[in-house]
């Protein structure tokens, strides 16, 4: 396929990861102090599972799976208001696959639509909008979830809901932002990373401006990378020539998608429809103030918060859940106690067993547990 | 949910509601193109374009000097590897006759 198959050369990778361990010595870095570099996204996450990224780099660069995974950072309470919205006999609830299994503290989505609520899987949120025009006695609820990637999307759905007259058509809107997210990581005081993947499809929308304060303040590195596994090994190459350099800047290696200034049409949507909320509630992470946006009262007929009157319950994660130290890059996937054993992609304590994007299903699926664990068994 | 893919736009559907078809590999849906419409870049002109297609959304058109330029990038490493063992291993040959 044009634009992703070249992007996939195993010897253009071969390439790109002798280049690696060149800067690695050069930089002086070995298995004992490696360097640490955080992928935000759990699109990246997901890529570097997938094709194995980790197993070919060197010892002395460990990838850290940053809380980019909008399912994944899900809080209990928000599933529970998904469910609570979708048990109303005139709702039809409409949603993207990923976020179906996501354990709520009764139950997921999935058993909701077991128990007979009416849950629809959709592919995209004009879909749902496509289904309010078909069932104009029911009322059609699209969960908006997602970064900055999937934010103009929904705010779009909802011009164009306004636009045609549509009245039984809301968004329950789960949506974040990157930014406050990255800095609250770079506050934190358990962390030491070396510098950061960027997210190649927020910034498609966002631009690089948003991130300068990265470089600036916190004096770390950041390529903003694409998903194919030569882009992610590229980006990590550039990572370390800033590195050796002594540079700290906003790079992009995915202009070819993500142009420097973002999208203009995009950020105007977004802008109309929403504006931020004060603080929202992260699963792992708690509440990280301007995170997410809520509709505007512009919109307010179109916001299922209002239209529904949620019960917006905060609900502790499980105890034996260690889906913030995870997040946060402190454990491993594979360290976390219930890992594989209470905790499974087939019955998920944490969110981030549930999406293909979240770092413990990621390594679940793709073996990362027994390179895991033959990793430690080697260090003992 | 954050991954995009590449299609092609094939024809306009509504050139109102900014409604077009794409094709990924042979499949075709339709698609929202607003988000790659501007007065430089009208309508008309996005039949061909290279999008990246995300949950149903045109969120951006490829750019093709863009991707040229990655690709032109990674060969020209793989030159200068090979050409950094070819240097390694007369130098390592140098050596060992010392
Ligand atoms: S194994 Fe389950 S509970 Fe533990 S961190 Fe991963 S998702 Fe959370």
């Amino acid at each position: 396929m044009r634009y992703v198959d070249e992007f996939r050369d195993r010897t253009k990778a071969e390439v790109l990861v002798k280049e690696i361990e060149r800067l690695l010595a050069h930089i002086g870095r070995d298995q004992s102090r490696p360097l640490q570099i955080m992928e935000v996204c759990g699109g990246h996450t997901h890529s570097i599972f997938r094709y194995g990224v980790e197993g070919m780099l060197p010892k002395s660069i460990e990838l850290v799976h940053g809380p980019g995974c909008p399912v994944c950072v899900l809080p209990m309470g928000r599933v529970d208001d998904c469910v609570a919205i979708a048990e109303r006999p005139e709702v039809i609830f409409t949603t993207f696959g990923d976020a179906m299994r996501v354990p709520g503290s009764r139950k997921s989505l999935l058993q909701a639509k077991a128990d007979g609520c009416d849950v629809r899987m959709v592919y995209s949120p004009m879909d749902a909008l496509a289904l309010a025009r078909k069932y104009p006695t029911r009322e059609v609820v699209f969960f908006g979830i997602g970064f900055e990637t999937t934010m103009p999307s929904t705010a779009l759905t909802v011009l164009q809901a306004e636009r045609e007259g549509i009245r039984n058509f809301s968004i329950f809107c789960n949506h974040i932002t990157i930014v406050p997210t990255i800095k609250a990581i770079l506050d934190s005081p358990d962390l030491r990373l070396d510098g950061f993947l960027g997210p190649g499809h927020v910034s498609m929308v966002i631009g690089d401006a948003p991130y300068e304060f990265i470089a600036r303040y916190y004096k770390k590195p950041m390529v903003i990378a694409g998903f194919e596994p030569l882009d992610i090994l590229q980006s990590i190459w550039m990572l370390l020539r800033q590195i050796d350099q002594g540079r700290c800047e906003i790079e992009n290696q995915y202009a070819r998608v993500a142009p420097a200034g973002g999208n203009a049409v995009a950020l105007q949507a977004v802008a109309k429809v929403y504006e931020l909320r004060e603080f929202f509630e992260w699963r792992g992470l708690g509440s990280i103030d301007h995170s997410g946006v809520k509709v505007r009262d512009a919109y307010a007929g179109f916001d299922a918060e209002r239209k529904f009157a949620v019960p917006n319950a905060k609900i502790a994660d499980p105890k034996s859940c260690q889906c913030g130290e995870v997040l946060k890059g402190v454990i491993k996937p594979w360290q976390c106690k219930v890992f594989g054993r209470a905790c499974s992609p087939e019955t998920p304590l944490g969110a981030l067993m549930v999406s293909s994007e979240g770092a413990c299903a990621a390594y679940y699926q793709y073996g990362g547990i027994k390179r895991g664990r033959d990793d430690e068994a080697s260090a003992a | 949910m954050c991954l995009g893919i590449p299609g092609c736009i094939v024809s306009i559907d509504n050139a109102d509601d900014l409604v077009a078809t794409v094709d990924v590999s042979g499949v075709r849906r339709q698609i929202n193109i607003s988000c790659i419409v501007d007065e430089t870049h009208p309508v008309e002109s996005c039949v061909g374009d290279w999008v990246l297609v995300h949950v149903g959304f045109a969120m951006s058109r490829i750019n093709e000097a863009e991707a040229a330029e990655t690709l032109r990038l990674l060969r020209e490493l793989g030159e200068f590897q090979a050409e950094l063992e070819t240097m390694q291993t007369l130098t390592d040959a140098v050596a060992a006759e010392e």
